[in-house]
This record gives C-alpha cells, structure tokens and sequence, in this order.
C-alpha cells in the first residue's frame, strides 16, 4: 500500500485539506472523505456523467480524477453549485418538467447543464444534447430533460432579474 | 484499482528521469484512458508521472507560418475552443471535437490519444493526414516521428523506455487547403468509431487540380492506417467524381479490418471506401471555400 498523500484543495469556496491515496478517485474521496454524497458513481468509466464536477470551471467526471490531481485546483460540485435554501432556476424546471425519476443520474444532469447555460446562456436543442450526451438517464428517456434546460434558458432570457444561472460555478 | 506512487515533475528533464529510472511508470495526462485501465487491473503501473504541469506539454500555439504547436497535455477543449486553430484545421479539430462527450474533452488529450494507440482514436487518421509530426524527448535526447509511423499495434507506440511525447508539429496549412474527417457510429454521439477517414488536400489557385492528397483510416487495421497510394493516385489529377472514386476505393482496398462487436470486416471495408469519398467531396469544398455548413464529422 502506498503512503498517503497531503492534498489541499479549493472545494467548493473553502480550502480543504486531506489526506488520500493516489489510487483514490476524486469521486471517492468526495463521498467517502469528505461525505458530499451528491456526485454519484454510476458506471465509474466516465461513461454517465452521475459525477460531474467542475475542475478549474471545466466539466469532467470526477471518476477519472485522481484525487491527487486537485492540489492547488478549484473543485465545485453540486453541494457547491446550488445554494442550500432555495433551487436554481434549472433545478425548478426539472421539477416542473419532471425531468428525474430515481435521481440517481440528476446531480450531473444539473452540474452538466448549468455548465451549459453559463458557456452558452440560449443553446439551441441539438447543443443541449450534444452538451448533454455524456450524461446518461435510464428513467426519463432525456426529452424532458432537454425541455427542461431548454426552458430554463428561455425564462432566463425573459426575465433579466432572474440571472441566477449566472451566480455560481466559476 | 492497485496501490501506486504518484508523482507531478514541472519540467521535461525530470519526467525523462523518473520514466527511466522507474522502467514500469505510465505517464497519466487527462487520464481517460489510463485511470479505467487501472480500475479494470489491465495497466498496473507502480509510479504514475502526471505530465500536465510541464509547460511544454501544455504549449498551445498557432501560427500562419509556423503552423500549430500542440503541447501533448493539452486537453482537447482547449483546442477546439480556439477559434483560430478551427479555422485553420476544421478536419482536425472535427475529428478531436468527437473524443468523447463533454466531460471527456475537458480532461483528454491528443497527446493521451496517440499514446494509448488505439486503432479507433479518432484524432490520429486527421492528423496524419495533416501531416503532423511528434517531437518526443528521451534519455538519448530529442527525436521526432511522422504520427503515420507512431502507433506499432494496438496500445503499442513507438516510445522506448524513458521517453515521452512533448508535443505534436502540425504544418501550417497552404493556401486551397481542405481537410475533413468522418466516422460511422450507430449512436449520434458519444462512441467509439466503427470506421474514420481523414483527408487532407491542396489544390491549385483555381481550385480544379488536386495538387497532393494524404488520406488515412481508422478501425480497419492494427494501428491507424495511411493509406500513401490513394493520396498519391490523386496527386496531378483533375478534380472529378471518378477520380475522388477511385481514391476511395484504392482506400477500401487498403483497409484490412476484423469483424468485432462494433462491426463486420465487410462492413469496415464498405465504410472505408463510403467515408473516404465524403472527406475527399468535403475537403475539396474546404479548399475552394464553398463548405457546406456540417458542424462536426457524423455521419
């Protein structure tokens, strides 16, 4: 077994510090360490996009992270992306639009998509999926999901005091 | 996944050291390759040497003369989110565009890409056909290898103990370029080829007579495939549907592709000929500068 490594981290507007193995994911330690239980592992290959985070500001599958790698970096997830009292305009669509059932998948949805709308604040339906094509959902079969970005865009347009999208993440 | 050093050197020198003195190391950059490797047990290196905070590795620099730059840590958003190196290669920069999905194109690296040799890396068949070069540091000092000539077999390169890719030369485009790049997945996104072309001409100032022609294929052979003859058939000649014609099928010729789980080796050779004609029609449009309006390179 390998000796632990001191890593710090810019997480989520703090600095941490831990200590973990470098053969532990960023997924892992983010769970396991550090009990933010919002990025799921589903395939754990970075095929499903469940543990998208923001490093640096740019999207990746913490999956494919060694937690090493962050040292001296900037990590957000979804605790860090969406305030604790109240939804994100997106989040509130996905509620409207039903756009999650079991749930597992919706944390990188959200995390994915909010990347999204900041790069690109009116996405046209084809960018939205091809944005959102690394992100699998067994459940919804994706099209609410789409009608759910797609509307929070459009309502976001309209409605210039409602510019939260634009709040957080970088 | 297995217990392992991991250390990050800041210059080329230093990752040519460990690499050597360790025998066994990989070199991780983006790790979307390795890191499920690791997990799966198929790679179980002792020391990972993670490349990406060398600066030279991280060089992303395009001139109109000099040409392109590409540092091999360089992760594939950066690339085609620059403007600049789009307009000057959109063959390229399609088929780097189509490594994965989005998460992925913020970690993976062409670099990554060449090295892992995958017989279906998308990048690979556009950038031999760009004419690119890799510039690899050593213990026995600096050497470079036409991209063509890099991948042996599958996971297989030319590197030898202690060396490492730095970067990737790609030639500045002349004028009446066009380059494209093409694969056929059975999703819309997000998957592994079953077939790619790329190509890449000149042709004269009236656009007319193809000057020189490099094409090359994906998934049909051991390693990613140049296939000179077709480009060289093409060298001279007018351009015509025949002509662009028999360049594809001197392409289905070449390709000598296995029947897996992602297609028939009947199928690869008809895919082959299929997507070498679209590139060649796409490039020709490039180069006289009537494209088409595609976005990216599916089919």
């Amino acid at each position: 077994m390998s000796s632990k490594v001191m890593v710090s981290t810019h997480l989520n507007g703090q600095e941490v510090t831990f200590l973990c193995e470098p053969r532990q994911t960023l997924l892992e330690v983010l769970r396991e360490e550090l009990g933010l239980t919002g990025s799921k592992e589903g395939c754990g290959n970075g095929n499903c996009g469940a543990c998208n985070v923001l490093l640096d500001g740019v999207l990746v599958n913490s999956c494919l992270v060694l937690a090493v790698e962050t040292d001296g970096r900037t990590v957000t997830t979804i605790e860090g992306l969406t305030p604790p009292d109240r939804l994100l305009p997106l989040q509130q669509k996905f509620l409207e639009h039903a756009a999650l059932q079991c749930g597992v998948c919706t944390p990188g949805f959200i995390v994915s998509a909010q990347a999204l709308l900041e790069q690109n604040p009116q996405p046209t339906e084809g960018e939205v999926r091809r944005w959102l094509a690394g992100n699998l959902c067994r459940c919804t079969g994706y099209d609410k999901i789409v009608r759910a970005v797609l509307d929070t865009a459009q309502s976001l347009a309209g409605d210039p005091a409602q510019d939260s999208a634009k709040e957080v993440g970088r | 996944m297995h217990a392992f050093e991991y250390v990050a050197p800041h210059s080329v020198d230093d990752a040519v050291t460990l690499l050597q003195e360790s025998g066994d190391a990989q070199v991780l950059s983006g790790g979307t390759d390795l890191i499920p490797q690791m997990k799966e047990g198929r790679r179980r290196p002792p020391l990972v040497v993670d490349v990406k905070h060398i600066p030279e590795l991280n060089e992303l620099v395009y001139d109109p003369v000099e040409g392109l730059w590409l540092g091999a840590a360089v992760p594939c958003h950066r690339i085609v989110g620059n403007g600049a190196i789009a307009r000057a290669y959109p063959g390229l920069v399609e088929a780097i565009s189509l490594i994965g999905g989005i998460q992925i194109q913020g970690r993976a690296t062409v670099g990554g890409n060449l090295c892992n040799a995958s017989p279906a890396a998308d990048s690979i068949p556009a950038l031999i056909a760009h004419r690119a070069v890799c510039h690899i540091a050593g213990p026995k000092g600096p050497r470079t290898v036409p991209v063509e000539d890099f991948c042996t077999a599958p996971g297989e390169t030319v590197l030898e103990p202690g060396e490492l890719l730095v970067k990737i030369h790609v030639p500045a485009p002349p004028p009446n370029h066009g380059g494209a790049y093409q694969r056929f997945i059975p999703r819309n996104e997000m998957d592994i080829a079953v077939v790619g072309a790329g190509a890449a001409l000149v042709l004269d100032e009236r656009g007319q007579v193809i000057q020189q022609a490099r094409i090359a294929l994906g998934a049909v052979a051991p390693r990613p495939l140049f296939v000179e003859e077709a480009g060289a058939f093409l060298a001279g000649k007018p351009v015509s549907e025949e002509v662009l014609e028999e360049a594809a099928r001197l392409a289905r010729e070449a390709a000598r592709p296995i029947t897996d789980m992602r297609g028939t080796a009947a199928q690869r050779k008809h895919l082959s000929h299929v997507l070498t004609r679209r590139v060649l029609i796409q490039a020709v449009q490039r180069a006289r500068g009537e494209e088409a309006g595609r976005r990216n390179g599916h089919v």
